[in-house]
C-alpha cells in the first residue's frame, strides 16, 4: 500500500466533516420548525379571534337585516348551505368516483378506455377549483339558463372529489386479496354480487377514508361556490332554488367589510368551518387507524 | 495493517428483543475467520456490532465490548462513523450506487475522508479493482454506471469499494449466496488473496465455503425460536469440521439438522 | 399526490380468468363503464363549455387578448389582456416554490431520516394538517395578520437590499406579491414535503447500509443514498406543488394589489394573478365580462395542466429508474 492513507488505529473523521453534518442536522430541525409556525399561528389566532363571536347567536342565525356595521348575526345560513352542498356533491361525486374505480380495478383488462379514463382522472386532479366553478357557471348558468343555486355549487366541488374518490377507491381495491375474490367465485357466486357483498365491503372503510378527507378538502372551497352559487344573507334551505351561502363564502364576505364586527364574524366562521374540517379529518384518520393492519396485528 | 479484534460478553438488541447474547471471541488478524449457524441465530446481528452498522437500525442496541487492538469501539468518544471507515462492510446483496459510475463507486469512500489529487484517486480507483479482481474487466468502461455489471461483477465492485479506503477488517455477510458458482469461485480467490493484508470476517451458509475460505470458524446457534443466538465453539476450521467439541456443532455440519 | 406515485400497474383484472357471466353481471359491468364514460364526458364538456364561453368574448375584445396589459371587458369597448395575469400567476408561485421547496425537503428529511422514529409518524401528521386547513382561512390569516406584519421586513429589504432590482421600489407595502407567494408558500408546503417523505422513505435501505459502511455521515449518508434516489420524485412534487400555486384563489384574491403592470418589484404594489382576478372581477361583470374571465380561466387550466403533465412525466421516468434500480 503506498498511498497516504495508511495509518493506523480509528483516525476521527475531520472537522469539517463533522461540523458539516451538525449544520445540516440543525438546518433539518428549522425546517420543521418554520413548517410548523404558520400552522400554529393560525389555529392560535382562528381559536383566539373566533371565539369572540362563536356563540349562540352565531349558530342560530343568519345575517338578514343586520347592516355591516351592525354587531350580532350569525352564520347559520352559511352553515345549513355548507352541509347541504357538500352532502349533495358527495351524492354525485361518491357514485361516479366508486363506480370509475371499480370499472378500472374489476372489469377493465388496461384497454384504451381505461388508459383514458385514468389519464384524465390525473388531470382532473389537477383542475383548479376555480376552473371547476366557470365551468358550472359556463355550462348551469350561462348556456342552460339555470339559477345561482346550492346545487350548482355542488356540482361544482363535486368536480373536484371525484378524482381523490376514484383514487382511494382504486387504491383500496388494489389491496384486497385475489384469494378472497376467487374463493367468491368458487362458490358460483357471480362476479358482480362478489364485488358488491366481499370486495367492497372489504375495502369500505379505505373508501370511507378517503371519501371524508375529500369532503373535508372541498368543504372548505370558496373559489366554485363564490361563481356557483353567490351569496346570501338570508336563509335558504333549498339548495335548488336561489342564491345559498356557505361558510367559506361567509368568511370570504365578511373579512373584506371594514369594521372589527365584522372582521370577528369571520374568525368564528374561520373557527367553525376549522372545525368542521377538522372534525372530518379526524374520523378519517380514526376509521383507517381502527382499520389499519398494525393495530389488529 | 490488519488487526485483532477481542470481543467481550457481547448482547445486542432489537428494541426490547435480545437477538445475541454473552458473546466472547477473539478474531485473528491476517485470517479469514467463518460464522456458520442456522438461520435467525444471530451471525448478521453480530457481525454488524463490529463495526456498529446495528445501531443503524432504528431502536437496536449493544451491551459489552469490542476492541480493536487496544481500542475499544464503544467507547465513549468513538464516533461510530470513523470505526466504520476503518472496519468495511460487504453485504449479501451486492449494493452499488446506481446513480455512479464504477469509477465514482469505488472512489465514493475516498472522496468523503477529503481532498485528492486527480491521479491520486485514478491511482487507488485501479489498484483497488485490480485488488478486487475486477479491473481487467472494467477498465475499458470505468465511468459507465455501475449497474450495468453482472451480478458478481457488482459484488467484486462492492469489494473493491470497501477496500479502496484501506479498512483494517473487512466484513462480509453472505458475499456469494446471491451469485451464481464461478462468480463464488471469483470471489473465494478474491478473499484468499486479501487475507495477506486485512482481517476478514466471512459469514456463510456454505459449508464448503467456509472449509475452502476461512482459518477459523465459529458456530452459532439459538436454543429456540425467539431465544437469544449464542456462539456454542470457536476453533481451526479443520478441528471443527472433523473433530468438533460440541455435539451440536457436529450435527449441524454433517447436516442433521439446521 | 402522494398515493399516485405507487399506483400498482394492472389490477386483479389482468389475472381474471373466464367465469361464466351471471345475468345481473351485464348491468353491473354497464353501469360501472358508464360511470368511468360520464367521467370522460365531464372532462370533455369542461373543455367544450369554456371554449364555448370564452370565444365570444375575445371576439368582442379590441385589444390584443395576449400581450394587451390591462383588464377592461365590461367597458363599452371591451379590451382586456392575459399578459398582466399570467406573469402574476407564473412569477408568484414561481416564488413561492422557491420557499417551499428547501423547507419542505427539510421537513421530509426530518420525519424520514431525523425525526426520533416513535415521533416520526406523529409529526408528519403535523405537517398533514396544515394541508388540511382551508385556503380561505389562510386567506383570512394573511389578510388581517401577515399583511400588516410583513411591511418592516418588506421595508427593511427595501432599504438595506433595494439595490437587488427584486427588492427595489418607491413605495413599500404590506399587500404585495411577496406576502401573497409567501402564502401561497405556506398552502403548497405539506404537498411537497408529503411526497417527498413517501420517496425519501423509499430510498432503498442497501444504499443507505453501503453509505454507512463506507463511513459516512448522516448527511453524507443522505447525499450519497437518499438524495439521488428521492431527486425525481422531489421535482416532481415541486411541480405538483407549483399547479396547486398557480390554481390557488382565494388566499391570494385578498392580498394581491390588484393592479394591471408588470413589474418584478415584488415588495411594491404590483401584482395581480389570473384565479384572483376572476374572483375579484366576477361580482360586477357582465356577459363579456364573464367571457373574458372564462377565457382566462381557460388559459390557467392550460398552464396548469402543463405544469403538471411535466410533473407526471418525471414520475413515470423515476418509475422506471427504481425498476432499473431494484
Ligand atoms: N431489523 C431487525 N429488527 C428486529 N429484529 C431483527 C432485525 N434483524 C434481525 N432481527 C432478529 O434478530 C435475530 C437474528 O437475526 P440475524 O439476521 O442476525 O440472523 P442470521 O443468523 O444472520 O440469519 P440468516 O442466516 O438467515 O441471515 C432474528 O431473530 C431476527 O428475527
Ligand atoms: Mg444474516
Amino acid at each position: 500500500m503506498t498511498t497516504a492513507t495508511l495509518k493506523t488505529g480509528i483516525q476521527p473523521i475531520s472537522t469539517g466533516r463533522r461540523v458539516k453534518d451538525r449544520v445540516v442536522q440543525v438546518l433539518v430541525y428549522l425546517a420543521f420548525l418554520v413548517a410548523v409556525v404558520p400552522l400554529v399561528s393560525v389555529l392560535y389566532l382562528v381559536i383566539k379571534n373566533g371565539l369572540a363571536r362563536f356563540d349562540m347567536e352565531f349558530l342560530t342565525h343568519s345575517m338578514r337585516n343586520i347592516g355591516p356595521n351592525d354587531a350580532g348575526g350569525g352564520a347559520y345560513h352559511a352553515i345549513v348551505g355548507t352541509l347541504e352542498q357538500v352532502l349533495l356533491a358527495s351524492l354525485i361525486a361518491v357514485p361516479i368516483g366508486l363506480l370509475t374505480a371499480v370499472y378500472l380495478v374489476e372489469y377493465s383488462r388496461g384497454g384504451r378506455l381505461a388508459r383514458a379514463i385514468s389519464f384524465f382522472v390525473d388531470v382532473m386532479t389537477g383542475i383548479p377549483s376555480v376552473v371547476a366553478g366557470l365551468f358550472i357557471l359556463a355550462f348551469w348558468i350561462l348556456v342552460l339558463g339555470f339559477e345561482f343555486s346550492g346545487f350548482a355549487g355542488a356540482m361544482a366541488l363535486s368536480i373536484l372529489m371525484m378524482p381523490t374518490v376514484v383514487r382511494a377507491t382504486e387504491e383500496m381495491l388494489r389491496l384486497v386479496p385475489m384469494d378472497l375474490r376467487e374463493a367468491a367465485f368458487a362458490l358460483g357466486v357471480p362476479k358482480w354480487r362478489t364485488i358488491v357483498k366481499v370486495v367492497l365491503p372489504t375495502a369500505l372503510t379505505g373508501i370511507v377514508t378517503g371519501v371524508m378527507l375529500a369532503v373535508a378538502r372541498v368543504a372548505g372551497e370558496t373559489a366554485p361556490v363564490l361563481l356557483t352559487v353567490f351569496f346570501t344573507d338570508s336563509i335558504n334551505t333549498d339548495p335548488f332554488h336561489g342564491p345559498q351561502m356557505d361558510l367559506p363564502l361567509f368568511i370570504f364576505s365578511q373579512m373584506q367589510l371594514p369594521n372589527q364586527t365584522a372582521i370577528d364574524r369571520a374568525w368564528a366562521g374561520a373557527l367553525t368551518l376549522i372545525l368542521i374540517v377538522m372534525l372530518l379529518n379526524l374520523l378519517a384518520r380514526l376509521i383507517s387507524w381502527w382499520r389499519s393492519p398494525v393495530r389488529k396485528g | 495493517m490488519a488487526k485483532q479484534i477481542e470481543v467481550a460478553e457481547l448482547d445486542a438488541y432489537y428494541g426490547s428483543h435480545k437477538a445475541i447474547e454473552g458473546i466472547t471471541m477473539t478474531v485473528e488478524p491476517r485470517s479469514v475467520t467463518a460464522f456458520i449457524g442456522p438461520s435467525g441465530c444471530g451471525k448478521s446481528t453480530f457481525l454488524r456490532t463490529l463495526n456498529r452498522m446495528h445501531e443503524v437500525i432504528p431502536g437496536a442496541t449493544v451491551q459489552g465490548k469490542v476492541r480493536l487492538e487496544d481500542q475499544d469501539l464503544y467507547g465513549p468518544d468513538v464516533d461510530p462513523v470513523s470505526v466504520r471507515r476503518t472496519i468495511g462492510m460487504v453485504f449479501q446483496r451486492p449494493n452499488p450506487f446506481p446513480t455512479m459510475s464504477i469509477f465514482d463507486n469505488v472512489a465514493a469512500g475516498l472522496r468523503l475522508n477529503g481532498r485528492f489529487s486527480k491521479s491520486e484517486l485514478n491511482g487507488v480507483v485501479e489498484e483497488s479493482l485490480k485488488g478486487a479482481n475486477l479491473w481487467n474487466e472494467v477498465k475499458d468502461r470505468l465511468h459507465k454506471p455501475g449497474s450495468g455489471l453482472s451480478g458478481g461483477q457488482q459484488q467484486r465492485l462492492c469489494i473493491a469499494r470497501a477496500i479502496a479506503v484501506r479498512p483494517q477488517v473487512l466484513l462480509m455477510d453472505e458475499p456469494c449466496s446471491a451469485l451464481d458458482p464461478i462468480s463464488t469461485l471469483a470471489i473465494e480467490d478474491l478473499i484468499s488473496k486479501l487475507k495477506t493484508e486485512y482481517t476478514i470476517v466471512i459469514v456463510t451458509h456454505n459449508m464448503q465455503q467456509a472449509a475452502r475460505v476461512s482459518d477459523r470458524t465459529a458456530f452459532f446457534n439459538l436454543a429456540a425460536q425467539g431465544q437469544p443466538g449464542k456462539l456454542i465453539e470457536m476453533a481451526e476450521t479443520s478441528k471443527i469440521f472433523t473433530n468438533p467439541t460440541e455435539k451440536a456443532t457436529e450435527d449441524y455440519i454433517t447436516g442433521r439438522f439446521g | 399526490m402522494a398515493q399516485d406515485l405507487k399506483k400498482p400497474e394492472g389490477g386483479p383484472a389482468m389475472r381474471r380468468s373466464a367465469f361464466r357471466r351471471s345475468r345481473g353481471d351485464t348491468p353491473f359491468r354497464f353501469v360501472s363503464t358508464g360511470a368511468g364514460i360520464v367521467l370522460l364526458a365531464i372532462m370533455a364538456a369542461i373543455a367544450v363549455f369554456l371554449i364555448a364561453k370564452a370565444v365570444p368574448a375575445l371576439q368582442a375584445n379590441k385589444a390584443n387578448f395576449l400581450t394587451y396589459f390591462d383588464w377592461t371587458p365590461n367597458a363599452t369597448v371591451p379590451m382586456f389582456g392575459i399578459a398582466v395575469l399570467a406573469f402574476g400567476t407564473v412569477v408568484s408561485s414561481f416564488i413561492a416554490l422557491v420557499i417551499a421547496t428547501p423547507i419542505a425537503i427539510g421537513v421530509a428529511l426530518f420525519i424520514s431520516h431525523y425525526a426520533p422514529r416513535r415521533l416520526a409518524s406523529t409529526l408528519g401528521y403535523v405537517v398533514d394538517l396544515l394541508a388540511a386547513v382551508p385556503s380561505v382561512v389562510y386567506g383570512l390569516w394573511g389578510f388581517t395578520f401577515l399583511v400588516p406584519l410583513m411591511v418592516p421586513p418588506s421595508k427593511f429589504l427595501n432599504t438595506y437590499f433595494g439595490w437587488i432590482p427584486l427588492f427595489g421600489g418607491d413605495s413599500v407595502v404590506g399587500r404585495s406579491m411577496l406576502t401573497a407567494s409567501l402564502v401561497l408558500a405556506i398552502m403548497i408546503l405539506p404537498i411537497i414535503a408529503a411526497i417527498s417523505r413517501e420517496v425519501f422513505l423509499q430510498a432503498p435501505k442497501t444504499l443507505e447500509e453501503a453509505a454507512y459502511a463506507l463511513g459516512a455521515t448522516r448527511w453524507e449518508m443522505i447525499r450519497m443514498a437518499v438524495l439521488p434516489f428521492g431527486r425525481p420524485g422531489v421535482i416532481s412534487a415541486a411541480m405538483l406543488g407549483l399547479g396547486r400555486a398557480m390554481g390557488e384563489t382565494i388566499a391570494v384574491a385578498l392580498i394581491f394589489p390588484i393592479t394591471f403592470n408588470i413589474s418584478f418589484q415584488i415588495l411594491s404594489p404590483n401584482g395581480n394573478s389570473i384565479a384572483a382576478n376572476i374572483a375579484n372581477g366576477f361580482g360586477e361583470a357582465n356577459a363579456i365580462g364573464r367571457g373574458a374571465l372564462i377565457a382566462s380561466g381557460l388559459v390557467l387550466f392550460l398552464i396548469t395542466l402543463l405544469v403538471n403533465s411535466m410533473a407526471r412525466l418525471i414520475i413515470a421516468r423515476r418509475k422506471e429508474y427504481a425498476r432499473a434500480a431494484a
